[in-house]
């Protein structure tokens, strides 16, 4: 497993490349919707969030989830659904829809940790098909029509988030703190013990770690943040449909993540941001999406298998070296 | 009319039937993933597409070429099977030496193609493919009324489980397999070319799925979406037979099949989820699943 | 004999395991119809020396020639078409094939081998066993049918590893034997042995090997004389 994910270097990273980028980045989001169409932004920084939450998996635990789609369509659902019908504040809804992610992440993995590797990548799919299959069937999630007309509601009863911009801030500031979070529990001591065991998982038994109980927490975080992007998304488009919750959006975000660069922080926003735009460019073109991403596919899978990130990081260690 | 629990036996004889159907498919398909897993260690996600595709040949044979289902039987695998060593020589050989999850994500990226393809040329909706006239019609068994050509796919897809089986386990190039599957370096040291091996297991395992393809034609739509649905079903035959046995994998095809069909008939609603749910119990009481020797 | 070129001339032969750097520049010859044994103690890369002669490690370099034909330049599965025949210290049985699956898998290479009957002759358990997986056969039997099954490909030449590791006295015996048997039908052995009793009775010469390297070479006459330094080196 441990070829799968870019050793996050110790010595020598580039932090303060990562660092800068970081300032770079947040200053450009800052000042982006006076220059982009808002819902656009809105719209790649969900997904960011989402590749962001399904890298914590894959790339610090080396485990690849084909089910994330359960996770950020379910919890939309459950969102909308606490939102229109019961008539819940935004804030409410989307922590009811992050918990029901953390839920929904809870029972999958406890079925899919039990297999390792390509089995895991399979369960994870075949128990994520089965939650489409019943949103599918169950009468709250609306069917083929989906939930739509979702109100944006006032945040804490005070910011109309009907406003375009104030939409966008809320978005960018549960987007920060998303990654924020993520960026702890990489770094912390049990973020440590996950790449111990993605490094080399039968030590990581042997050194008396029960690897279960961290695949298992690992993969409910995972979730749980994924739940968090799909909220976001349903308060955003204000709807909530079949196509979140299908395999084809799990293939896309594992697709931003591996774009990107499986292991670094910045790889799957990058990725995403990527992904979420060379949609908008294709949607109005004709050419069919699944073509485009199953070539970027392809092409990642066989020529740059460390992302786009990972890549740059890669040349710049090389030629640190060489000084 | 007779009853079993509170059910007409017509009912039950032709769901069953048409679990056994769909169970022939699954095991053709499970088959070839194992196949192809034993000895290239990558899951093979482009099964369904090449499924699809074989479906797809068959079809375009017929329509612009006049061709049809008896030479489309052979022709079908064998264009199918083409394109899996194509793709075997270009891509795959070369992702052996890294995570088996590359493989996956790969053939995940091929399928995606392949679908966007024929979508795009041939829309969503289905394409019939009518029954070849020897196969038309239907026969009385008396208890209930076979279509000549259902029988057909169920006899049909016995022969090719029972025949993959025994070019596995029965002849030399199968001797091959199996040893190359436990050790390649040393197989290829004795003098084997394993790389070729690898090649033609998988324009194999593609060939088989193609077969399926152009046997299903008939039975259901010609459709750009036919494989993508059924590929994430056999994955979980496949985690519950366990891809370490061939036998395995054709027995828990037809038994999944059998257990939908007669889910449809005690409740219906969850025909849909069945498969699955035995899935997870299965990997509650044995992780490894039926039939399997890696854990 | 050795007016000759040698059948088998290794020379300056380095070989890595990943980062790992475990022959250092090993030189040797065998000549055709020799029984020639590796002495080293663990570790020193006598069983590294026969995987990168055959090409089961790649990351190597240096000079390999057999019967002529450079062994370096081949892919693995054209190595043994040259003639030359791999017995693997762990035996590499199949457990999947039967016994008789597992004596005719390798290709025949050249013409000269023995029959499956001639073979069968000559190991009447295996015979028996024919039809039973491979792995049921005891570790003896395994031996003999790591070897059988490279009589029947016609190679002119045998790398085994380890032949009598961890069998019983009578069972070593037997498989000295078989070793002097075909010897006199003509086989060129290279041996990598730890059981000097056995290694001084089967072989016509040694190389001894110390760290990655050929120390010392020298025919059967002069065991006796070197006793000393194979004491200071095998500690036997």
């Amino acid at each position: 497993m441990a070829g799968l994910s870019r050793r996050e270097t110790s010595a020598g990273t580039p932090a303060w490349l990562e660092w800068t980028l970081v300032g770079l980045g947040i200053a450009a989001l800052l000042v982006a919707p006076f220059l982009v169409y808002p819902i656009f932004l809105m719209k790649m920084l969900c997904f960011a969030l989402l590749a962001c939450a399904f890298n914590l998996l894959l790339g610090y635990t080396g485990l690849l989830s084909f089910g994330h789609a359960t996770f950020f369509g379910g919890a939309a659902y459950f969102t909308a659904h606490a939102v229109k019908v019961w008539g819940w504040p935004p804030e409410a809804g989307i922590l009811l829809g992050m918990a029901g992610g953390a839920l929904l992440g809870l029972v999958m993995g406890f079925f899919a940790i039990r297999r390792q590797g390509i089995y895991f990548a399979m369960i994870t799919l075949a128990l994520s098909q089965m939650f489409f299959f019943f949103c599918v069937q169950a009468p709250f999630t609306e069917g083929e029509d989906g939930i739509q007309g979702v109100p944006r509601g006032m945040l804490f009863g005070v910011l109309d988030l009907n406003v375009s911009l104030n939409m966008y801030y809320f978005v960018l500031a549960v987007f920060l703190i998303g990654v924020f979070a993520i960026w702890r529990i990489v770094n912390s001591p049990f973020g440590m013990i996950l790449r111990s065991i993605r490094e080399n998982e039968s030590r990581a038994i042997s050194l008396g770690y029960s690897v279960a109980n961290y695949k298992l927490g690992a993969f409910v975080m995972s979730a749980a943040l994924a739940g968090l992007a799909g909220s976001l998304k349903a308060i955003v488009f204000q709807f909530a449909t079949l196509t979140d919750v299908t395999w084809q959006m799990s293939g896309e975000v594992i697709l931003m993540t591996l774009l990107g660069g499986i292991g670094t922080m910045v790889g799957p926003i990058v990725g995403a941001s990527l992904v979420v735009g060379l949609e908008n460019t294709l949607a109005t073109s004709g050419f069919p999406v699944t073509i485009a991403t199953g070539l970027i596919f392809m092409v990642c899978v066989l020529v740059f298998r460390r992302g786009i990130v990972g890549e740059l990081y890669a040349r710049l260690l090389k030629r640190q070296g060489k000084h | 009319m007779t009853m079993i629990f509170g059910i007409p036996v017509q009912a039950l004889l032709g769901q069953l039937l048409v679990g056994l159907i769909n169970g022939s498919f699954y095991a053709m398909l499970s088959l070839g993933l194992a196949v192809i897993f034993g000895l290239l260690r990558v899951i093979n996600f482009a099964h369904g597409a090449q499924y699809m595709l074989g479906a797809f040949v068959g079809y375009l044979l017929l329509t612009y070429l006049g061709i049809g289902y008896w030479p489309a039987l052979i022709l079908a695998p064998l264009i199918v099977g083409l394109f899996g060593i194509v793709v075997e020589r270009l891509a795959l050989s070369r992702l052996y030496d890294t995570d088996p999850l590359y493989g996956l994500l790969f053939t995940f990226g091929l399928a995606l193609v392949l679908e966007g393809i024929f979508r795009y040329y041939y829309g969503v909706s289905g394409n019939p493919y009518a029954v070849p006239p020897l196969l038309a019609g239907g026969t009385n068994l008396g208890f209930m009324f076979l279509p000549n050509y259902r029988g057909w796919v169920v006899v049909a897809s016995l022969i090719v489980c029972f025949g993959t089986w025994a070019l596995i386990e029965k002849t030399r190039l199968g001797s091959y397999l199996r040893a190359a599957t436990e050790n390649p370096r040393l197989v290829q040291a004795f003098g084997v070319n394993v790389p070729l091996l690898l090649t033609l297991t998988y324009g194999l395992g593609s060939a088989l799925a193609g077969l399926a393809g152009i046997l299903a034609a008939p039975v259901y739509q010609v459709s750009p979406l036919m494989g993508s649905d059924l590929i994430i079903v056999v994955f979980a035959v496949v985690v519950i037979g366990g891809m370490g046995s061939i036998l395995g994998a054709i027995v828990t095809g037809y038994m999944l099949g059998l257990a939908e069909g007669l889910t449809k008939v005690f409740y219906p609603e969850a025909s849909n989820l069945v498969v699955f749910v035995i899935m997870a119990i299965v990997l509650l009481v044995r992780p490894a699943g039926l039939f399997g020797r890696d854990a | 004999m050795t007016s000759a070129a040698p059948l088998l001339a290794v020379r300056g032969l380095n070989a890595w395991y990943g980062e790992g750097h475990a022959l250092h520049g090993v030189d040797l010859e065998v000549f055709a119809g020799e029984t020639v044994t590796l002495l080293g103690r663990n570790g020193v890369g006598k069983t590294t020396t026969l995987r990168a002669i055959m090409g089961l490690i790649r990351t190597r370099t240096g000079e390999v020639v057999f019967d002529g034909a450079d062994l370096m330049r081949l892919p693995l599965h054209r190595t043994a078409h040259q003639g030359i025949g791999f017995v693997p210290e762990e035996r590499g049985i199949f457990a999947t094939l039967t016994v008789d699956e597992n004596l005719v898998l390798p290709p025949v290479v050249a013409e000269g081998g023995m029959s499956v009957a001639e073979i069968f002759d000559l190991f009447p358990n295996l015979k028996e066993r024919r039809n039973s997986p491979g792995t049921r056969l005891s570790g003896g039997e395994q031996q003999m049918l790591a070897i059988a099954r490279m009589l029947r490909t016609g190679v002119k030449m045998l790398l085994l590893d380890e032949p009598t590791e961890g069998l019983a006295p009578v069972i070593v015996q037997r498989i000295g034997e078989l070793l002097v048997t075909l010897k006199k039908r003509g086989m060129t052995i290279l041996l990598v042995e730890q059981n000097f009793r056995f290694a001084s009775r089967v072989a016509d010469r040694f190389y001894l090997m110390e760290h990655g390297k050929v120390v010392a070479g020298f025919p059967v006459g002069e065991l006796t004389n070197r006793m000393g330094q194979l004491h200071d080196v095998l500690g036997v």
